[in-house]
């Protein structure tokens, strides 16, 4: 290759990626719609952009898990029953219901004028065709539990008998009935569940998995699905067969994917998002400084807690130690030093705002400090532990910055109250759940109790000696019998003075420690209107409007 | 020619085939699972799980069902996500990391390279001194400080440019590239800038560079002319990896600026315990840095003519 060569191909190269750069500036131009500024004096369309967190893993809401995806379902599908702003159940698809006396048969009357997005009238054999493939093991719904209650569901689940034999059936197009083992007083609250929402039967058999695709996705929510960039953004429009479209103020969703927290809080700043999914820990302070009148903070159905492992010593047999470690916790200082959003301390195990129901608490919670870091220090003696023999205690914990410093912080009131001393073992999450399922080497762990309904129940069943997933291993036949009971009582009230009863009697006996409640967290633009924080922490799109002035 | 590139497919395939069996078995010695998370699963939903998605089988029979499933080019489900395949997944994140990392690349090469040139020949004159400070910088200071910066500077407060890579309805506009490919590529920028400096000062030191100088070149055709060809030639061997990392994108970088590429798959895959994904995206870049090896081979022959008769 000669010189001036070797020029020529050096200018070519040059002028090849300066041409590639132009070409992509030109091509930009022609497709660039108005930026925000320009947006506000041509309102072409009401565009509700939201943070939604991770990519939602499944747009078919029987096949989704995670609070992304349910808020897609939620705008897309509707079930029998639907939530209004404030998390109050109101009718969905179906405008009334009847209970039979003994509460084990329901009766759904559907309305006249619910559609599909393809203009077909919801049926209630749509409902029980989505029923039974929620139920049905080869549909792999991770929350196929729900149809537990249902007659024959628990059989279907296992595989032994066919999803055909589900206790649900529709007499005719407008009534579904639906056969329940027992009383179920949650039935409605679950009905609001994503994984509960009809799904389209022809769209499925004829797209298979690919049904949550746009242009495959057929749904009966307010909005319809138009666009999917994975890892980017989901884009809905109104979907005009909606029965309730008079009060629909929004034309357009868009779900971003936000994943970074950080990230989301910046996207905000620069006026990409109207509202956020959550909001950067690590920024509070200065979020409190700076967008005060834009952060809304409200209690959210979930409880933070120490499980401790009743099958493994030092606390097997020994409900002295743990209560005596459940007291010396000040969660007050916890709260408010450590995490700081306003969560609320725990001193009992279902969350306020559960509907139909007073939260209980341990019996020693009205004590002040000192007394409660005496008492302590007394059962700490009577489970044979003292100055010169100290209790030995491990806490795990998955590997994250508030995790990490809510264990030091327990671990120096441990230490300064009773003496204990503690080890930490910080593991990735799925180690961690291992662990704690295995139940062979943890002691005290770290996790949440997340309520999939606004009932006790689902915070009840945590403790129920069979529950799968009783992590704790905790087991007193009172309890199974009080649980046993509320869920043979039809009478309400006398249910709940049940479930509560039970969890006082579960309190005694520490088989966790309930640190503080969760709150959920938003920044909201000052033009989003209609937005009423809910103990669900639910945002229908259709209860929203943009209003700027 | 041809037959270097045919001796290399075919060793290709052995290494790919070792790649995908430790891949595979590390995977599964690692505690956990793809169902578990915050809100548990009863033991007979997750067996029903596990069953649709042949979990349940012999490891053995798995790992002969993902291979004879690789042969037919499927990567098989996603757990993670149901409504696609790691390879729909794969497909759609490939054109944004491509583009993403394309025009890094470019920008590294075409900033990085003269920058080490004009470094190596004013060596210890505050030009080089700056460059080199300008490379330590790009190289320590790390992505998740330079990214947000970028977005806080010229997003929030200028507003000049989007903080979003991809906006509904517009897609990924260059005004939107701006910032993640300067962030791609400043590291990069830095790496070559470094290498090609180093190089550069070797080969001037060359007796050959001597000579031509005596001949009464121009000092510019010594340097552009005779010095820089052998000077590539590490530069070279560094692309190679260099491309196949950028061209799949930044984890860092991808969350910031919420970009839909490919990235993120690793490690989103391996705390999901998303087997098939995190096996996908590792077949993908094994084939990607053994594509890039063998491009960089048959540039070292370009560079260098003793190669080709060797």
């Amino acid at each position: 290759m000669s010189e001036q060569h070797k020029k020529h191909l050096f200018a070519a190269f040059v002028l090849a990626v300066v041409a590639l750069l132009v070409w992509q500036a030109t091509g930009q131009q022609g497709t660039e719609t108005p930026g925000i500024a320009d947006q506000e004096i041509i309102p072409l369309e009401a565009v509700l952009r939201r943070g939604n967190g991770p990519e939602p893993e499944s747009l078919n809401p029987q096949n989704s898990r995670t609070d992304p995806a349910f808020n897609l379902a939620r705008d897309l599908f509707e079930g029998l029953l639907t939530h209004a702003p404030d998390g109050d159940l109101v009718p969905g698809v179906a405008t009334r219901w009847e209970i039979s006396d003994d509460g084990l048969t329901y009766t759904f009357h559907l309305r006249p004028d619910a559609r599909w997005s393809n203009g077909d009238p919801v049926v209630a054999e749509d409902f029980v065709y989505s029923f039974r493939r929620l139920a049905e093991p080869s549909t792999a719904a991770f929350y196929a539990q729900n149809m537990a209650p249902v007659v024959n569901g628990s059989a279907i689940l296992s595989g032994e008998m066919d999803s055909s034999e589900l206790g649900v059936e529709a007499p005719d197009t407008a009534t579904f009935v639906v056969r329940l083992v027992t009383p179920t007083p949650y039935l409605l609250d679950l009905l609001t569940h994503p994984s509960m929402y009809p799904v389209n039967a022809k769209a499925i058999e004829a797209h298979g998995k690919d049904y949550g695709r746009p242009g495959n996705l057929v749904s009966n929510g307010a909005f319809v699905l138009d666009e999917w960039v994975v890892g980017a953004y989901i884009s809905l429009r109104r979907n005009e067969h909606y029965w309730g479209n008079a009060i629909n103020r929004i034309d357009r969703v868009i779900f971003y994917n936000t994943s970074d927290d950080s990230a989301e809080l910046k996207r905000y700043r620069a006026g990409e998002l109207d509202f956020t999914y959550t909001i950067p820990l690590q920024q509070f302070r200065w979020i409190k400084e700076n967008l005060a009148d834009e952060f809304r903070v409200h209690p959210y159905l979930t409880t933070y807690y120490y499980g401790l492992n009743l099958r493994k010593p030092p606390f097997k047999d020994s409900p002295q130690l743990r209560q005596a470690l459940a007291m010396a916790i000040d969660r007050e200082l916890l709260t408010e030093k450590i995490t700081g959003v306003g969560e609320l301390p725990a001193y009992g195990w279902v969350p306020p705002g559960t509907s139909n129901y007073t939260p209980q608490s341990f019996s020693w919670a009205g004590l002040d400090a000192a007394q409660r870091n005496a008492r302590a220090r007394e059962l700490y003696a009577e489970a044979g532990y003292g100055p010169d023999n100290p209790a030995q205690v491990e806490i795990r914990f998955n590997t994250a910055e508030t995790h990490q410093r809510i264990a030091v912080a327990v671990a120096s009131m441990w230490k300064d109250v009773l003496g204990v001393e503690t080890t930490l073992v910080n593991e990735e999450f799925q180690v961690l759940i291992q662990h704690i399922r295995q139940g062979e080497i943890t002691q005290a762990f770290r996790s949440s109790w997340i309520g999939d309904y606004n009932d006790a129940q689902t915070f009840a069943v945590f403790f129920q000696s069979d529950f799968d997933l009783n992590l704790s291993g905790y087991n007193n036949p009172a309890y199974d019998a009080l649980l046993a009971q509320a869920s043979r009582e039809i009478d309400l009230a006398k249910r709940r003075g049940l479930l509560e009863q039970a969890e006082s009697l579960m309190l005694a006996d520490t088989p966790v420690i309930p640190m503080y409640f969760h709150v959920s967290r938003h920044l909201v633009k000052p033009w989003v209107k209609g937005w009423q924080d809910n103990i669900m922490n639910l945002q229908y799109s259709r209860h929203l409007s943009l209003q700027r002035d | 020619m041809l037959r270097l590139i045919l001796k290399r497919l075919l060793t290709a395939i052995p290494t790919l085939l070792v790649l995908v069996t430790a891949a595979f078995f590390l995977m599964r010695a690692v505690p956990g699972g793809p169902f578990a998370g915050e809100r548990n699963l009863t033991p007979q939903v997750e067996q029903n799980l596990r069953a649709a998605y042949h979990l349940d089988e012999s490891l053995g029979m798995q790992y002969l069902r993902y291979l004879g499933g690789l042969l037919q080019g499927d990567l098989g489900p996603s757990f993670q996500y149901p409504d696609y395949s790691v390879a729909e997944l794969i497909a759609a994140g490939l054109p944004y990391s491509l583009q993403l990392g394309g025009l890094a690349f470019l920008l590294a090469l075409v900033v990085g390279i003269p920058a080490g040139v004009v470094a190596a020949r004013r060596a210890n004159s505050p030009t080089d001194m700056g460059i080199m400070a300008f490379c330590l910088i790009g190289i320590s200071v790390p992505n998740f400080v330079v990214a947000p910066l970028l977005v806080l500077v010229f997003a929030i407060h200028m507003d000049w440019l989007p903080a979003m890579a991809v906006e509904a309805g517009r897609g990924m506009g260059l005004r939107n590239m701006v910032l993640p490919v300067i962030a791609l590529a400043l590291p990069q920028i830095a790496y070559i800038a470094r290498i090609t400096r180093s190089s550069m000062l070797d080969v001037l030191g060359a007796g050959y560079i001597t000579m031509a100088r005596a001949r009464g070149l121009s000092e510019r055709r010594v340097l552009w002319g005779h010095a820089l060809r052998p000077a590539l030639l590490p530069v070279a061997s560094y692309l190679g990896p260099a491309a196949a990392a950028l061209l799949t994108g930044s984890v860092v970088v991808e969350q910031i600026f919420g970009i839909p590429g490919i990235g993120r798959y690793f490690v989103q895959g391996a705390v999901n315990r998303d087997y098939t994904l995190v096996m996908g995206v590792v077949v993908f870049y094994g084939a990607l840095v053994i594509g890039f090896n063998m491009l960089v081979d048959i540039s070292y022959r370009l560079i260098d003519p003793r190669l080709r008769r060797s």
